[in-house]
């Protein structure tokens, strides 16, 4: 059910302009066209009895209690199905009304348990309500209705159950139930506890089928059924298996929809009903989830996806409402702590004490080696206020420009690519844009598991008959999903997005598809006259270009034509765009695409960056680049750095920082020496993991500020514990620009026994340390100086934050409430600017040694480094990366599934078990980079972006063989990693 | 040898330029091109990695550079003359 907070009206809000005046109880009602009678009651106070009937899903009519009486109509329609008319005149209750309400209630509950007392769904039970509602007095069947049983027969304890309830393996039968009244039933139906966040009583289920239309219609998943007909009929997860077992994907959908306990969180079951609730915004992906975070206490019972969530709208994911044991873990670093020497045992101090030994050193270092030998890292885990601090304190305080963040390694491209193209480092739209869609292309991502959220929505809009263009050397599951198929998959070679989006180009130009009057009066004439006579070139052609991307000339001419003869044609990319040595030169193409066919600047169409971690938005828009002050203005702006030097009293820079890898570069010449990292860990996330580690080892001084001990900190001198998202005030920035409001649910927990901090207040705690003097009271005077002092952010404030819910920069006089829709009337750079994408092959080449090319990618149930999943439940699922390869690949070289395989690339060795797959194409291999000991990175290479320098995870060219022991590098990280375990136990035991 | 012993950073910074001089190799305008190198090395490369390629430039003679990349170089070593 929804939130402890929220009320549910019952069936979706209407969108219509248009509004509808009727009687409701003899009181005049105006609502949107197209409204329930339902809602329209609700909204003015009058509860109609409701039980198949929630917001989140379409009126279904299958309870009847939501009947009523309308004037002039027949019999008794129900309210929710039946929609308001001008005029009507509706009675929502009276003697009738009430019988047949009674009548029906009578019936559910007997067949429903009894135990309310010590039902998890106690108080919150929209079946209790209704009885309550109707005023049941008396069920004249009867209590001894068939799912009563499990009330009178309990497993015997010779069973082994001795309890209530079965365990998931347990079947009953009369041999295991001890008879406590009545016989044995032979339709008991077992608790289902396989999930390892809710459970599925099949006794408490009143067939109301919110559940299976959850499934279907929020998560787009289909998992769910209802079997059998008549009094027969249940709730099955796919073939009647249980959940674990089934196609479920656990995005809590039904459990949400659930009115009795059938389907309960088992931390719910646990803990028992929350007494308060707060809004915040996920950590996890970049679709920024919006939650009422229920609580007891400082406990979480349970994560309630907020139904006016502008970015959700009541959905969520495995990740987001479930996996957030993390924050409690009891690998939680919570004390500050220093030492020496990597080799050292660390030393539990408070701090003060850490933050004068992390000034001192990072002071002493500047002295010996120069101003610019050290550096920070700001996190797409952080919030703005957090990052923008970071910034300021490397800018500032550091007095340079050595700032860097992890779009570094995802969306760099994309920062580069839209602002010389658009003229904005962002994405286009809003998430809903996707249901205005006729035509989608999802080109290197893949939603359903990075983006799960926005990829429901985009779904629904599939399933309404938007079509689809997929191109991705796997064929990923929005490829062929329960009522989904993909008119065209592009099966493209890793490495040649841009000679097949050139070729796409070619066919638009060629076959006379632009859009000439969006150009003409659009785009800069020059630059289009030259772009198009580069892409016409037959050397670009879809045929010509056939044998580079490996995809038939024929499917790329037709879905060039669909995409831009098919109505509105909106682009989604991700990291399979940009991790590549051409990353930028994609972001451009697709953006030259939508100029080409006037598919930018409203509703339904543009071009969207699916960003990978929840801030990442956020951490670019802060100023995180070393060439860019907030707000993507280059630091040899004099004008802008004049006002950033006004604010912040200091002189600043004129030149730009040192990029990662830079860093790591200028680490192994002597000349960068210490750094700050908040909230990333880059000897995990970071190609070339040895390359890497060395840079690390070879720095006088690296402070590592994180929830965990994770691979960066193995390298660190300081550590400075951090905080959850649970436990700060801030905001976050999604994909779609949306700034929503993170919010404190609990004290931090890295008290040094005097108190905790919030990240900011740690980056507070070094400035002022280092001599810069910072002293913000809380998170929104931090917000309230990037108002002042960045354009697109003039009208943000968590005043209006608070007000509106969220809001999508640029906020500012001209869009006072935000900007849903980019380049409506003029690009921001103002006029569109085609560049030219000359096709240049990856330097990355497949030889006699190195025969296959491996490409990465992220799976459903984990996220990024897995330093926060890892340490929840969500493990069950993904336990290990895995390699995924073609069968044929697997049978030329006598690989079984599972078995283990070694992967050698040019730049390093590991080994994974095998997963033999025929969504992969032959030659190319997956595999994901959850787990550290999978040592992904160690294979992945130092080849970049030309523009940005991301990495090009998405192309290393690999041989696979069979072994049977781990990789060198494995066994040396073991080693390692065990030392470390063990400097920090040291530590902790003194 | 360990990373840090075989490190060659030179190498790394030919590299890249010649990663950005190949993205503008289709810019029929040689001269465009040369610009479009010069300005990028200017926005978004650190001062000293800019110094490292011209003293590389001028000691090897811009050995393993591409012929546009080489005119790039070449230009910033001639403004990195004007400026000292």
């Amino acid at each position: 059910m929804l939130s402890i907070i929220e009320l549910d009206f019952g069936t979706p809000k209407s969108k219509s302009a248009q509004q509808v005046a009727l009687t409701i109880d003899g009181r005049e009602v105006s609502v949107p066209a197209g409204t329930s009678v339902l809602r329209a009651a609700s909204e003015v106070g009058i509860q109609i009895p409701k039980l198949c009937a929630t917001e989140l899903l379409d009126a279904f009519g299958s309870c009847r209690l939501c009947l009523v009486q309308i004037e002039g109509m027949k019999g008794y329609p129900a309210s929710c199905t039946t929609p308001v008319a001008a005029g009507m005149k509706v009675t929502t209750q009276n003697a009738k009304l009430a019988d047949i309400r009674r009548g029906v209630m009578e019936l559910y509950i007997s067949d429903h348990p009894l135990d309310c007392l010590t039902c998890p769904a106690n108080g919150h039970c929209e079946l209790q309500d209704m009885a309550g509602a109707v005023g049941l007095r008396e069920v004249r069947y009867g209590y001894d209705g068939r799912n009563h049983v499990y009330s009178t027969l309990k497993p015997s304890p010779s069973s082994g159950g001795g309890g209530v309830n079965f365990t998931a393996t347990q079947t009953p039968s009369p041999s295991n139930l001890t008879l406590e009244g009545g016989g044995f039933n032979p339709l008991f139906a077992v608790k289902d506890e396989s999930n390892p966040y809710f459970t599925f009583d099949p006794s408490k289920c009143i067939v109301c089928s919110r559940c299976v239309r959850a499934c279907d219609e929020q998560q787009g998943t289909l998992a769910l059924t209802i079997q059998g007909r008549g009094f027969d009929s249940k709730v099955a997860a796919s073939q009647n298996e249980g959940f674990m077992d089934s196609e479920c994907v656990s995005c809590g959908a039904c459990v949400q929809a659930c009115p009795t306990a059938t389907l309960s969180e088992k931390s719910l079951i646990a803990q028992g009903q929350a007494e308060h609730s707060v809004t915040t915004t996920c950590a996890y992906c970049g679709v920024g989830c919006s939650f009422r975070a229920e609580m007891r206490g400082e406990d979480i019972v349970r994560m309630v996806p907020n139904k006016d969530g502008s970015a959700n709208h009541g959905h969520s994911c495995v990740k987001g409402r479930f996996a957030i044991g993390y924050a409690t873990h009891q690998d939680r670093i919570l004390k500050p702590m220093i030492r020496a020497k990597i080799s050292d045992p660390w030393r539990e101090v408070t701090w003060q004490e850490a933050i004068a030994h992390a000034a001192s050193e990072f002071k002493r270092i500047q002295a010996k080696y120069g101003r610019d030998s050290i550096g920070g890292i700001t996190s797409s885990r952080c919030t703005n206020e957090e990052t923008y601090l970071v910034q300021k304190l490397v800018r500032a305080a550091f007095g340079n420009n050595n700032v860097d963040t992890c779009a570094r390694v995802c969306h760099s491209p994309t920062g580069y690519g839209l602002k010389q193209t658009l003229g904005e480092s962002a994405g286009t739209q809003d998430f809903d844009s996707v249901m205005q869609a006729d035509v989608i292309l999802v080109i290197g991502a893949n939603p359903t598991d990075g983006h799960p959220v926005f990829a429901s929505q985009m779904k629904r809009r599939l399933r309404q008959g938007a079509k689809l263009i997929v191109a991705d050397p796997r064929r990923i599951d929005i490829v062929r999903t329960p009522h989904v198929r993909a008119d065209y998959h592009l099966k493209l070679r890793p490495g040649t997005n841009v000679a097949l989006v050139t070729s796409l180009a070619h066919v638009i130009v060629d076959e006379g598809l632009v859009s000439e009057a969006f150009v003409r009066e659009r785009c800069e004439p020059e630059a289009y006259a030259k772009w198009r006579a580069f892409v016409a070139e037959p050397r670009n052609s879809p045929e010509a270009m056939e044998e580079v991307t490996g995809v038939a000339a024929a499917d790329v001419r037709a879905a060039a034509r669909l995409y831009a003869t098919g109505g509105n044609a909106a682009i989604y990319y991700g990291l399979g765009v940009t991790e590549h040595s051409q990353g930028s030169t994609t972001v451009m193409g697709i953006a030259n695409l939508a100029m080409a066919t006037g598919n930018i600047g409203r509703e339904g169409v543009g071009v969207n960056p699916l960003r990978g971690q929840n801030n990442v938005q956020g951490s670019c828009d802060m100023g995180s680049f070393p060439h860019e002050f907030p707000g993507y203005r280059h630091v040899d702006d004099d004008a802008v750095r004049a006002s950033f030097e006004q604010a912040w009293g200091v002189p600043l820079q004129n030149e730009p920082g040192l990029r990662i890898p830079n860093m790591f570069e200028a680490a192994l010449d002597g000349e960068f020496k210490a750094i700050y990292i908040e909230g990333e860990d880059i000897a995990q996330s970071d190609p070339n993991t040895q390359h890497v580690t060395a840079s690390l080892t070879s720095m006088e001084c690296v402070v590592v500020q994180d929830l965990f001990l994770n691979e960066t900190a193995k390298f660190a001198h300081v550590f400075l514990p951090g905080s959850s998202f649970l436990e700060k005030d801030g905001t976050f920035t999604n994909a779609e620009r949306r700034i929503s409001r993170v919010r404190r649910v609990m004290q931090p927990r890295n008290s040094d026994g005097t108190r905790g901090y919030a990240d900011w207040e740690i980056t507070q705690l070094l400035a002022n340390a280092m001599g810069y003097p910072m002293n913000y009271a809380h998170p929104s005077e931090i917000m309230d100086e990037i108002a002042r002092l960045t354009p697109t952010f003039h009208g943000v404030s968590f005043d209006k934050l608070d007000r509106l819910g969220s809001i999508q920069w640029p906020c500012n006089d001209a869009a006072p409430e935000g900007t849903p829709t980019m380049h409506v009337h003029e690009f921001v750079r103002g006029k569109g600017r085609f560049m030219l994408t000359e096709y240049v092959p990856t330097a990355e080449k497949v030889n006699a040694k190195y025969p296959l090319i491996l490409t990465t990618g992220r799976i459903l149930s984990q996220y990024n480094v897995g330093a926060q999943t890892r340490r929840t439940e969500n493990s069950r699922w993904h336990s290990e990366d895995r390699l995924e390869l073609h069968p044929q690949d697997a049978e030329d070289r006598g690989i079984v599934d599972g078995d283990w395989v070694g992967i050698e690339s040019r730049a390093g060795q590991t080994v994974l078990r095998a997963t033999v797959s025929e969504r992969m194409q032959p030659g190319v291999v997956y595999t994901t980079f959850h787990f550290p000991f999978s040592g992904a990175n160690v294979i992945t290479t130092d080849n970049s972006d030309w523009a940005t320098n991301c990495p090009e995870y998405k192309v290393t060219a690999v041989q696979i063989t069979r072994v049977s022991q781990p990789s060198d590098w494995q066994q040396r990280y073991r080693k390692f990693s065990e030392r470390q375990q063990e400097l920090l136990s040291e530590a902790v035991t003194k | 040898m360990s990373l840090h012993e075989s490190h060659d950073a030179s190498a790394a910074l030919v590299k890249m330029v010649n990663d950005i001089a190949d993205y503008f190799q289709s810019e029929p305008d040689r001269e465009l091109a040369v610009d479009g190198i010069v300005n990028h090395l200017t926005r978004f490369w650190e001062p000293r990695m800019r110094r490292k390629i011209v003293a590389y430039f001028a000691e090897r003679k811009g050995e393993g550079l591409s012929e546009l990349a080489r005119a790039a170089v070449a230009r910033l070593a001639d403004a990195a003359r004007s400026a000292a």
